[in-house]
Parts: structure tokens; C-alpha cells; sequence
């Protein structure tokens, strides 16, 4: 028993060292320095400090589920992490007060010391290990809280950490209307003021208080409905949520301006791709590395078509180029299809690959600069509606931004119906056995091409928009990681399933979008969000087998059970 | 008139003769039996019947249409299924769904028409469907459905791996260890099964087995293979006595101690019959 004890606080402290490990990490590769310059509470905290506090917050959580149970040992775990971790920050401060570390390590400034001691330099060594106690023990405490305590604590911590980031994308807009005085009082130029930090936490934890109280009795009025109810109840969710998701895409480049619009409708470009991706690799299992190469073909097509400068040779209208953008692609996909389709797994992805980079550096290449331009790219593509119909309501900025979305509902639409089609299903079959599928009578070639050809051809538009959106083409832009991205996005999302791409895509391009001025980091994140997603959530966010039991569990309880006649209890 | 012929059939991996020059029959509506030791080169003959592997010599004849070199997709769309010694379903995709990818051979609706949700899909899919559930109560799986192929215990997916090969409407079905890792009362309904099978669809059935009980119990003719060459044919009772079939099984000298008799329990299973053939 005292044994046991004596490894759990064992535990502990490995937990402090690793907060430390990460907490020094966050500190070196600048992450703090760089979101110190941002308020997440104007006057208060500053992104950089409010990273150092959620990591002293998580890992003083994390020690305390590891620590020996009872008498407050929990909190006491935390509190101990957090004094790890808090002495190795006042290490690194010893140290680099002393020596000078700068030279290896460029984030070891004297200005990240006295933001870890707030400005009293070595003499200040005891604040960070006094606050990383304190902090742990607060994690710990957040640990031993009752459930309806703790929920609450967490969600008001998330949002007041989310607005925070959001408050500059929200405020802009509010300040031009009649909701300006709201919106000082809650925002400052970055992040929450005081007041609207207060107010955030107030009605979050509020809220998850009323929803303990209310959420039960609900459930289980929903729970004795009928099942014929209880679908039609499910289906007036779904769309009442639609229609609101419509409202909100409606109104929001007039909502939040230019710069958020631009960021969703490229959202809505790589949902569009990763729609396509997602049949080759998602439902067919074919991994695709150099899917850029379409979207390069249907970009190129685009502009050659519709340029009104040098390299453009027929000045069509936008949307006459588009079809064409979409069969060459998928002409192109069959073309590279046909060679490598007998290539299983790993293999084909680094033929696919290959295929990837010599589009590229076709693209670029000397060779072809009289046809494409080489280097200097395709200039002078008109946008979509300004070169159909000059001053129609459509037109202007937010053009892009609905042209996008519409595409990316229609590829949705049309993914979704295959999805469910004899193809959707052979497909799969092909993924899970494809010695099996083609005994069974699915002719691979065939299958496969046609897999690999209407992700093409969803790629192909892709690249059809982007060329409209951006206006000019370069072959800079057809780089290896818009692949790398696409297949990410699927990991993320959940490999074949439909609002997985939603998801991820929001997660992996918007989210990074949306805070440029952290772009540095930009990889950072992407391989921190890679691992942890691999360790906690390998099939993705929102998998696409769940949701198919979810939307099956209510028909099954109906259907009459049949007990099986052969015995199958008795397996050996 | 035999609906399979095989003649002369040859099948070398490397050095190793896996199937040497067999002839081979099976008539229209019979049950047969492929039996022997492990490595007799059973599951070779199943997969260069099927299109697994193509045979390096000889000729197979199914209806008279020699498909010994077609592709295996070929095969199943004349109208031969099979299953496998070790289970191969679809395992992450529902039992329904498995069954409908086993009609795959009988629908024909393009993605064109699923995209545009066209009326002759929509009618072939719904035809698909109560055909699926159809062969599900067939094989006593209704109202599973929706799981998935991998949640269900060992002998429905069994039962579901021959509802799959049932959904191309096989005029002969090849079934590979159908009963192992069966115990006795799963063993009686999976023969039972397979003789309706016969009996109300009409299918011809040849069958891979290792338990001498359900062998000699629903063979009509038997086929015993010994490194790669046919050692005997004939009915069970044929069998059973047959010295050269005692000798494989049990070694030279042995010829005193009848293998398998059907009517005894206590020898059910041959010796060493437990893996690959």
C-alpha cells in the first residue's frame, strides 16, 4: 500500500518534469513571446501568459488524477507539478542570467525573463515557482471538483480563452453598427475588456448550470417518445439547424468583412478538395499524395482559357471555363490513374507523389514558360461575376466567398449521393478486401479509375476557383503541402466521412488562417494537433462509422430481434 | 452433364507443385467434397477455380466457357461464388451492405444515375435492398443488419459470408471449411443449410472440409487430394474403404484402421486437418 503510494507521487513528479519540458518548450520556440504582444483581457493577461497558465492549469489536472487518492492529496499533486514546473522556469532564468544562451537558443531573451518574473529579473525567481504551485493546485482542485462543478469550471476557462482569440473578428464589425457602445464595453482593440471577460464567465458557467438542471428531464421526455416521433423530432433538429447554418453563412461577410469571408471561402475551397480526396482516399483507400496536380490542372485551365493577359488564348468567360477545367482534370486523372493503379498501399503513394511534384515543376520549368509562363505564372484572370455581369448584386468582393460555398454544398451533395450509391458501397469494399470485391464481380480498373478520376475532377474545381479567387496563377502555389494539407484535413475530420472534411478543414486551414500573425507556427501546431489526434482520436473527429451507429440506434431497438437458430452464444 | 470440368490442371508456386495435372468433375445440383491432409492443394484448386490464381497448365470449364484464365471478377459475373477458410467479410461495413456488394455482379445503375438520384436507381436500389434482407432472414440474420460485419459472433458471420457469395446468384458455390471452429450443434444446422441450399435453390455445391462427420454425411461424391494429385473419387462409402485414402491420412500400415467412420462420433475430424490445405 505505501509502496503504491510512493510510485503514485513517483508519477507526480515525472508529470512536474514533463510540464516543465513543455512549459520551457512553449518558452524557447517563442510561442510565449510572440502571444505576449496580444491581450486575451485588456489590462489583465496576455496571450503569452494565458499559455503558460492553461499548461501550469492542464498539467496540474493531469498530476492530480495520478496522484494517491484522498485528503486533498489530489490538489496537493498539483500544487507540487506546478512548483516543478514553476523551478524550472526559474532554472532557465538562473541560468540564462548567467550565461548567455541566446546564441543557440534565440527565445531566451531577457525580455521572456521578465516576462516569467514580471519585470523584477533574477530577484523574481520565486514568482514563477509561487504561481506554477498555485496554478497546479488550482488544476488539481478543478481535478477533485464534483462533475457539475467541474464542467462548468472548464467550459467558463474555454470560452473566456476562445472569445478572447475571437474578440478583434467580432468587435470590427459591431463597432460600424448601433451595438458600437456594446462592443467597446465587451472587447478592447484585442481581446475581452474586464467586464466582458466577467460577463463571458457568467453566463457560460450560468449556462451549464441551467443546462445540468434542465438537460435530464428533457432527455428523458425525447426518450419516451415514440420511435416514429423521436425521428421526425430528430429531423426538425436537423433542419432548424441547416437553416440557422444558412442565416449565419448568409449574413456573415456583411457580419465580420472582407478578411473572414476570404478566410472561410478558402475553407470552402478545401472542403471541396478534401471532398474529393476523401473518395479516392477515404472511400476507395487509395492514398493520394499528389493531389495538387489536379487542382494545378484545373487552375492552369482556368487561366489559360479566361486570361486576358500573355499566356490566356481564348478569353472566355469564367464559367465556360470551368466545365472544361473539370474534364481535363479528370481526363488527367484517368491518364496518371490508369499507370499506378495495380500499386497497392504505400507504394502508391509515393508514385502519387512523384506525379505531384512533376506537374510543379512542369508548371515552373523553362520548358513550357511559351505555354504557361513559367515562373512568372498566369496573370489577369477576371473574377467569376465581375467579368459575366459587371455591377450585378452579386458581384464585387463576397463573390468568391458564395461561389465557393455553393460549389462546396454541390461536391457535398454529390458526394454524399455516391456515398450511398452501389459505387459508395463498392468502393468500400474495394478499401476493406479488394481480392474479395473482385471475386464477388467489381472489376478493380474500372472501380478504382473512376475513384481516382471524380476526386480529380473534384480537385480540377478546386483549382477552377482558386484560379478565379486569387486572379493569377504561379506555380509556386501548386506546392507539395496543399497535398499534405488535404490528406491532413481527412486524418482530422475522420477518413471518409462527409462533415469530417467540414470539420478538419476548419480546424487545419481556417483556424491558422484566421490568426496569421502566429503563422510561424503554423507547422507547430499542425504536428502537435497530427499526434495528439493519432494518440487520443486515431479515427478522426467526427468518424464516419459512429455517426452511421448514431443515426442506426434508434431503428435497431424497433426491429424484432431474431435469436439465432445456429447458436451463436456458443462460439468456441 | 458435369457444370465444372477441369482437366490436367497444374499450379506450381516456385519449386512446390501446389495442384498437379487433376481431372476433375462436378454434375449440375451435386454436393461434393475436396478432402486431404494439409497442403494437398485444396484451397489452390478453390482459387484457380475462382480466379485467384491462374492455373500454369490444363483447362477449367464452367458451362463449357473455359475460364481458367479470365479475371476473378469475370468468374463470379458467369456465376460462381465462394467463401473462405478464414472469414473475409467486409469487416467495417454493415451486414446488409456486405450482401448488397455481393449483388454487385446483377445491378447496373452508373454513378451518373446515383448522382441524379434517377427513378431507375432509385428502383434498383430499393430492389437491392429487400433482396438483401431477403437473403439476411435466409440465413437467419434478420434485424442485423446494421451491425457491422466485424460485431457479429463467429458463425453468423459464417452464415453472412455465404449470404454474401448467395447474393450473385451462384449456379455453383464453393465453399472453404464452411463448419471450422463449429461445435456439434452449429455443425448439424450448417449442414442442414447447405443441403437446402441445394434443395430449394437449386446451387451446386463443392465444398473444402475437414469434419469427416458432415463429409460423409452430405457428399454425394468425394474428391481426395494427396500433394497436389487426385488419390481417390468415388461415394463416401467408397471412400472410406479406399487403402490409398488410409494411407495419406494416416501413414503406410495403417490400413487396418478405417479413417472417419461416418457412423462413429469419436472420429469426427482427421488428424492434423486443422489448417491450411
Amino acid at each position: 500500500m505505501i509502496e503504491k503510494t510512493w510510485r503514485d507521487w513517483g508519477a507526480v513528479v515525472r508529470i512536474g518534469l514533463l510540464g516543465g519540458v513543455v512549459a520551457l518548450y512553449l518558452c524557447l520556440t517563442g510561442l510565449v513571446g510572440v502571444f505576449s504582444d496580444r491581450p486575451l483581457i485588456t489590462g489583465i493577461i496576455s496571450l503569452g501568459h494565458t499559455l503558460l497558465v492553461l499548461a501550469g492549469l492542464i498539467t496540474g489536472y493531469v498530476g492530480a488524477s495520478r496522484a494517491p487518492a484522498g485528503q486533498g492529496r489530489p490538489v496537493l499533486g498539483g500544487g507540487l507539478v506546478g512548483l516543478i514546473t514553476g523551478v524550472m522556469l526559474a532554472l532557465l532564468i538562473l541560468i540564462g542570467g548567467q550565461v548567455n544562451l541566446r546564441a543557440v537558443l534565440l527565445n531566451a531573451s531577457p525580455a521572456l525573463y521578465s516576462l516569467l518574473t514580471f519585470s523584477q529579473g533574477v530577484a523574481g525567481l520565486w514568482v514563477p515557482m509561487l504561481l506554477g504551485a498555485v496554478l497546479g493546485g488550482l488544476g488539481g482542485l478543478i481535478y477533485v471538483l464534483p462533475p457539475r462543478a467541474r464542467r462548468p469550471a472548464i467550459w467558463g476557462l474555454a470560452a473566456l480563452v476562445g472569445l478572447g482569440l475571437f474578440a478583434g473578428f467580432l468587435r470590427t464589425p459591431m463597432l460600424t453598427g448601433s451595438l458600437s457602445g456594446l462592443a467597446r464595453f465587451l472587447f478592447g482593440p484585442e481581446g475581452l475588456t474586464p467586464a466582458g471577460a466577467l460577463i463571458t464567465l457568467v453566463l457560460v458557467v450560468g449556462g451549464m448550470v441551467i443546462r445540468d438542471f434542465a438537460e435530464p428531464p428533457a432527455r428523458k421526455r425525447i426518450a419516451a417518445l415514440p420511435h416514429p416521433d423521436r425521428l421526425r423530432l430528430r429531423r426538425v433538429a436537423i433542419g432548424v439547424g441547416l437553416l440557422l447554418g444558412a442565416l449565419v453563412v448568409l449574413a456573415l461577410p456583411y457580419a465580420l468583412g472582407p478578411f473572414v469571408s476570404q478566410v472561410v471561402a478558402l475553407v470552402a475551397l478545401y472542403v471541396l478538395m478534401g471532398l474529393g480526396l476523401n473518395i479516392t482516399l477515404g472511400f476507395a483507400g487509395l492514398l493520394d499524395l499528389g493531389f495538387v496536380a489536379f487542382f494545378a490542372v484545373g487552375a492552369y485551365t482556368v487561366g489559360l482559357l479566361t486570361s486576358t493577359a500573355e499566356y490566356g488564348i481564348a478569353q472566355w468567360s469564367f464559367w465556360a471555363a470551368v466545365p472544361f477545367a473539370v474534364v481535363i482534370a479528370m481526363a488527367f486523372g484517368a491518364f496518371f490513374g490508369l499507370p499506378i493503379l495495380g500499386i497497392r498501399g504505400d507504394y502508391l503513394a509515393i508514385a502519387t507523389l512523384g506525379f505531384g511534384e512533376i506537374i510543379r515543376i512542369l508548371a515552373g520549368s523553362d520548358l513550357l514558360k511559351p505555354l504557361l509562363g513559367g515562373p512568372r505564372g498566369i496573370l489577369n484572370i477576371p473574377k467569376p461575376i465581375d467579368g459575366l455581369l459587371p455591377g450585378h448584386p452579386l458581384a464585387g468582393p463576397n463573390q468568391i466567398y458564395f461561389l465557393s460555398l455553393v460549389c462546396a454544398a454541390l461536391v457535398a451533395f454529390v458526394a454524399i449521393r455516391l456515398r450511398d450509391s452501389r459505387l459508395g458501397r463498392t468502393w468500400m469494399a474495394v478499401r476493406e478486401d479488394e481480392d474479395v470485391a473482385e471475386a464477388l464481380g467489381v472489376n478493380l480498373v474500372q472501380t478504382k479509375l473512376l475513384a481516382y478520376m471524380l476526386g480529380a475532377a473534384f480537385a480540377g474545381l478546386g483549382g477552377a476557383l482558386f484560379a478565379g479567387l486569387v486572379g493569377s496563377i504561379f506555380a509556386s502555389s501548386m506546392q507539395l503541402f496543399v497535398s499534405i494539407n488535404v490528406v491532413s484535413l481527412l486524418i482530422v475530420g475522420g477518413m471518409g466521412s462527409i462533415p469530417g472534411v467540414v470539420v478538419g478543414a476548419i480546424f487545419l486551414i481556417g483556424l491558422p488562417e484566421l490568426f496569421r500573425e502566429f503563422s510561424v507556427y503554423r507547422f507547430l501546431f499542425y504536428g502537435a494537433a497530427m499526434i495528439a489526434m493519432m494518440l487520443r482520436k486515431p479515427e478522426g473527429l467526427l468518424p464516419s462509422t459512429t455517426i452511421r451507429r448514431e443515426l442506426h440506434a434508434g431503428a435497431e431497438e424497433e426491429a424484432p430481434s431474431a435469436t439465432d437458430a445456429v447458436g451463436d452464444a456458443a462460439t468456441p | 452433364m458435369p457444370i465444372l470440368t477441369a482437366r490436367r490442371v497444374t499450379k506450381r508456386f516456385g519449386g512446390l507443385v501446389a495442384v498437379s495435372t487433376l481431372d476433375f468433375e462436378i454434375e449440375k445440383n451435386a454436393i461434393v467434397s475436396v478432402i486431404g491432409p494439409n497442403g494437398a492443394g485444396k484451397t489452390t484448386f478453390f482459387n484457380c477455380i475462382t480466379g485467384f490464381n491462374h492455373a500454369d497448365e490444363g483447362e477449367i470449364l464452367f458451362e463449357d466457357t473455359p475460364i481458367h484464365r479470365l479475371r476473378s471478377d469475370k468468374i463470379a459475373h458467369l456465376g460462381i461464388s465462394r467463401t473462405y477458410q478464414n472469414i473475409r467479410l467486409f469487416a467495417n461495413m454493415t451486414a446488409l451492405e456486405n450482401i448488397l456488394v455481393g449483388q454487385h455482379s446483377h445491378l447496373h445503375s452508373s454513378w451518373m444515375g446515383a448522382v441524379l438520384g434517377t427513378r431507375p436507381t432509385r428502383e434498383e436500389e430499393q430492389r437491392a435492398h429487400e433482396e438483401a434482407r431477403r437473403l439476411l432472414r435466409f440465413v437467419n440474420l434478420r434485424g442485423q443488419g446494421d451491425d457491422l460485419a466485424r460485431n457479429l459472433p463467429y458463425g453468423a458471420q459464417r452464415r453472412l459470408e455465404i449470404a454474401r457469395a448467395l447474393a450473385n446468384q451462384p449456379k455453383m458455390l464453393l465453399l472453404d471449411e464452411p463448419t471450422a471452429g463449429m461445435n456439434p450443434a452449429e455443425t448439424e444446422e450448417m449442414m442442414s443449410f447447405i443441403r437446402r441450399l441445394r434443395d430449394e435453390l437449386g446451387t451446386t455445391i463443392l465444398l473444402i472440409e475437414h469434419q469427416m462427420r458432415v463429409v460423409m454425411g452430405i457428399s454425394e461424391r468425394i474428391t481426395v487430394l494427396d500433394y497436389g494429385e487426385k488419390i481417390a473419387e468415388g461415394s463416401p462409402r467408397e471412400i472410406q474403404t479406399n487403402p490409398k485414402v488410409i494411407e495419406a491420412y494416416l501413414g503406410r500400415g495403417s490400413a487396418a484402421e478405417v479413417p472417419g467412420q461416418a457412423a462413429s462420433p469419436s472420429v469426427s475430424t482427421m488428424p492434423a486437418a486443422s489448417s491450411a490445405g
